[in-house]
């Protein structure tokens, strides 16, 4: 029997320290939002609308109330004046602090199919769900539409959301070869495992304490504190743990007012928990998109011009735009680049950032319109996209801060076998099976944000980092942990690493590849302070000390030497008489402008795949997923994270669609059997590979970011393999065996 | 079980839906409230069950609709089973009962009335981690860590079922374990290297 752990060596787990949380995780001791035990508490549960547009014209909740345990049942009707809900303050002006986006049960407007229109509170959960079946509404219904594809072919329901120019845009006329293509892509929906959760605790009318599931605790702390107008310093959110987001735990969700305002009516905590359907209508989503690309080149394969149009659908309540089309004008050198983008506003409920948001679908088209104009020239789809290696920036005109990505085009060939790809497509069979080979690049903004770290050490060389950020998975603690350790050259043992309550120094929102480089850098900056203190503090309190200049002061291990003199912690703050060393840093973000550097991380991925030639099912047979993040801080967590991109690029490319019903504005797939998701068993033999070379511009740890860019590009990687192994090039996603031609008889 | 439901006929409830689809496609309209007349709430059936939870005894009188899932966790505060869709199609609530791999979510708590039940809390003794616990720490097979509790469980289920064979099977054998996070061919590692190690699951 073949060894079974043969799949790819994790070739950091010799030299590398577990994840920091795992313990807790594996043993089932990390509590999640909705897992915290509050006494006497009572649960929510939503009503939801089923109509897609119109306005409620009565409820009828008698039987409800009458229902075993019902403590209430709130709608528009009776829910509790909030402040933030106030498009006006009291003096008639406008509300500058207004909650952002749609007030739930705030009136009798609805807005989309399933939105939230009443919360029934009862002692239990059974007693909740069992009250909901009983409200009753009556709707004036409105004539809606969620048709993207039959919308979007009217320009007048188009909303422009920028456009962009460089060179000429006749540039293209006169290419040697000229290729153009329509793109789709479906609502890709984050599901993540963990339900959308929120306990709100009032302690009198003016004090909140929040369990929540978010990526922003600081962040989240703000908003309720200008919903409910009541001092920041009142509101304290906790959120020990995340069970996954992919960006939407970026922004409160309708179970968080809800709560909060049900928990004060109420004068009792209440929990509120999303259904898994409801995740998929009311947490947001990757929202569907069309897009028109056509580039030329001229016969050595130059690109001559690229012109990309997009439309992203959006709710007619609220406007969501990303950056579909920016990648066009910068990953490749070409003087003549055109980018429209377009917002079509459907009655749906509103999208969201989801992983990779916008280069992930823009990057399907370009990189799929790459691997089509290498087919033309009859180019290795390597060696064109080698031949337009930006040197620069082209957009911002701005040297990169660092760009390795031919090296990740070099070891990445090597190592998915480069050379067997065929030539021709379609024209190669392995155990009868068609096979091809392809290969896509990925590329997101790499920045850098304001963050604050506290360092607590106690004389027993314990370290403590504090900061009011949360981890939704890619393993911040173990980051951070690993930074302090490395700068001070101490045992990570000695270090621990505490997020998830905002009353931590203030810590950015985990979001768009940025934590580890914003937050690195103030751990980073604490730890240099910590050493400069100890040094200080060393010099002056400790006789045998005098004479040396600070500097010469070694910290190293935690303890303090300098010309053989070994001193402890514990006996350095005896002498000066502290019972701990207490420092709290800020790091100031920055931007490219001010770096005047052009800061980006990089991905390419190699696919290989199998295409049955009668049935036309797909699998993918292995994936070699490469990238320039710089210094990579955790080997065992980055490369997790890079596996899991490569899972949400095969969910993308093969799998996940949501469906609506356009008669009556339903999904119609909002559950794991409806809406495919990846399985272990869709799962190839994955390889990860960084340049690890440290960005010398960004910050000063040298890592970019990791999330984003394991995901963009893997799409079209796939089909671009799955067009070299049959000679199809699908151009809507997901790619099913229908689509390349199978029909059932 | 008719006692524990709502009395609302599946004729009426189809009428209404279909009430709803053709009115649609009016430019305005009225939507018919949801039938109520017969929705009248029943009382509701408290039980007393026993269960072996983890090894120790745990008695209680429960509503008869809750689940075990939910009488785990929000009755005994066993958190460490995890709730991923209450509907049997994510794995992240599986449990042992009598030794089998179960969807807790699927099962209602008074059906387990003298059972035994496994949880996450109950594999580790003392301070050791079992051995897939552990072999899920060497392998990172877990970013966020919500779906890991129902991974172990249904990993150890695989190597005891024989189900272990090879990675096929071990992708097969718990491939109703969703994992968004991706760590997917970090958790068949780990399971697999339980497997090679032939230690005792």
């Amino acid at each position: 029997m073949p060894a079974l752990t043969s799949m790819e060596k994790n070739q950091f787990l010799e030299n590398d320290s577990p994840r920091a949380d795992a313990i807790e995780k594996v043993t089932g001791r990390a509590k999640y939002a909705a897992e915290h035990r509050i006494e006497n508490i009572a649960y929510g549960v939503f009503v939801c609308s089923t109509i897609a547009k119109g306005t409620i014209l009565t409820i009828e909740e008698g039987p409800a109330r009458k229902a075993e345990g019902v403590l209430d049942i709130i709608t528009y009707k009776n829910c509790p004046a909030t402040p933030g809900y106030e498009p006006l303050l009291p003096d008639g002006g406008k509300n500058p602090r207004q909650w952002w986006g749609l007030k739930v049960l705030y009136d009798n407007i609805v807005r989309f199919y399933g939105q939230p229109v009443a919360l029934v509170v009862a002692d239990s959960l059974e007693n909740a769900n069992a009250a909901a079946l009983l409200v009753s509404i009556q709707y004036q219904s409105e004539p809606f539409e969620t048709d993207f594809h039959s919308a979007r072919k009217d320009a007048a329901k188009l909303k422009a959301s920028g456009t962009y120019s460089r060179g000429n845009a006749a540039s293209l006329e006169g290419a040697f070869v000229k290729v153009s293509g329509e793109y789709t892509t479906p609502i890709e929906v984050h599901s993540p495992m963990e339900l959308q959760a929120t306990i709100a605790v009032w302690e009198g009318d003016d004090k909140l304490t929040v369990y929540d599931k978010t990526q922003g605790p600081k962040s989240m702390q703000g908003t309720l504190a200008r919903l409910f107008a009541i001092p920041d310093k009142n509101v304290r959110v906790i959120v020990n743990y995340v069970g996954g987001a992919f960006g939407n735990a970026l922004r409160p969700w309708h179970n968080v007012p809800a709560a909060c305002i049900a928990a004060k009516k109420l004068k009792r905590p209440v929990k509120v928990v999303l259904t898994r359907p409801q995740m998929f209508n009311l947490t947001g989503y990757r929202p569907q998109s069309w897009q028109q690309l056509t580039m030329g080149a001229d016969q050595d394969g130059k690109f001559l011009g690229i012109d990309h149009q997009a439309i992203s659908m959006t709710a007619r309540y609220e406007d969501f735009r990303e950056g579909i089309v920016n990648a066009s004008r910068f990953l490749y050198a070409c003087d003549h680049v055109q980018t429209n983008y377009k917002l079509l506003p459907l009655d749906v409920s509103v999208p969201t950032w989801m992983r990779g948001p916008g280069e992930a679908t823009g990057c399907f088209a370009l990189e799929s319109s790459i691997d089509q104009l290498a087919h033309q020239l009859k180019m290795d789809p390597v060696a064109l996209r080698v031949k337009n290696f930006p040197a620069i920036n082209p957009e911002s005109k701005l040297p990169w801060s660092s760009n390795y990505l031919k090296d990740c085009y070099e070891k990445g060939k090597e190592l998915i076998g480069w050379n067997n790809r065929p030539a021709v497509p379609g024209s190669k069979k392995e155990e009868g099976m068609l096979v091809g080979y392809g290969m896509a690049n990925g590329v997101f903004g790499a920045g850098r944000g304001q963050a604050s770290v506290r360092a607590i050490l106690l004389p027993n060389g314990t370290l403590t980092l504090q900061s009011a950020v949360s981890d939704m998975g890619p393993g911040t603690t173990t980051a951070m942990i690993k930074i302090a350790a490395d700068n001070l050259q101490w045992s990570p043992d000695k270090i621990r690493f505490t997020l998830g309550d905002s009353d931590l120094p203030p810590g950015p929102t985990q979001g768009g590849s940025t934590t580890t480089s914003t937050l690195g850098t103030a751990v980073y900056l604490v730890c240099e302070a910590l050493k400069k203190s100890l040094q200080e503090l060393a010099l002056t309190h400790l006789e045998g000390f005098k004479g040396a200049t600070a500097t010469a002061i070694d910290t190293k291990n935690g303890i303090i030497s300098w010309e053989g003199q070994r001193v402890t912690i514990e006996k350095l703050l005896i002498a000066a008489q502290k019972p701990f060393i207490e420092i709290t840093k800020d790091s100031q973000g920055t931007n490219a402008q001010e770096l005047k550097h052009a800061t980006n991380s990089f991905s390419c991925h190699f696919v290989k795949v199998h295409v049955h030639p009668k049935t036309m099912e797909i699998k993918i047979k292995e994936v070699v997923t490469t990238a320039d993040a710089g210094k990579i801080i955790s080997d065992n967590t980055a490369r997790s994270q890079m596996l899991g991109g490569v899972v949400g690029g095969i969910g993308m490319a093969l799998k996940e669609e949501l469906k609506f019903d356009h008669t009556t504005g339903q999904i119609i797939n909002a559950s794991f059997a409806g809406y495919r998701v990846p399985l272990h068993t869709d799962i190839p033999k994955t390889t990860v590979w960084f340049v690890n070379k440290p960005d010398p511009i960004i910050n000063p740890i040298g890592a970019k970011g990791l999330g984003e860019i394991a995901l963009i590009g893997l799409a079209a990687a796939i089909a671009n393999a799955i067009f070299n192994a049959t000679g199809k090039r699908v151009r809507d996603l997901p790619i099913t065996p229908e689509k390349l031609g199978y029909k059932t008889k | 079980m008719k006692k524990y439901c709502y009395q609302n006929s599946r004729r009426q409830f189809l009428r209404t839906t279909g009430t709803l689809a053709a009115f649609s496609l009016a430019p305005t309209m009225l939507v018919k409230a949801f039938p109520i007349e017969n929705a009248i709430p029943q009382p509701v059936p408290k039980e007393k069950i026993t269960l072996l939870v983890n090894g120790i005894e745990r008695s209680a009188e429960i509503d008869g609709r809750t689940t075990l899932l939910d009488f785990l966790r929000e009755q005994l505060g066993l958190t460490g089973t995890k709730k991923g869709c209450a509907m049997g199609q994510c794995g992240a609530c599986i449990v042992h009962i009598d030794g089998r791999r179960m969807n807790s979510c699927l099962s209602l708590a008074t059906f387990n009335n003298g059972k035994t039940v496994t949880t996450i809390e109950g594999l580790a003794k003392e301070d050791q981690l079992h051995p897939l616990q552990e072999a899920f720490v060497v392998h990172d097979a877990m970013q966020c860590g919500y779906c890991t509790p129902g991974q172990i469980m249904s990993g150890i289920a695989c190597i005891r079922e024989k189900r272990a064979g090879s990675r096929e099977d071990i992708q097969r054998y718990v491939s109703g374990n969703i994992c968004r996070c991706g760590a997917y061919q970090n958790i068949v590692d780990a399971i697999a290297s339980v497997q090679e190690s032939g230690k005792t699951v």
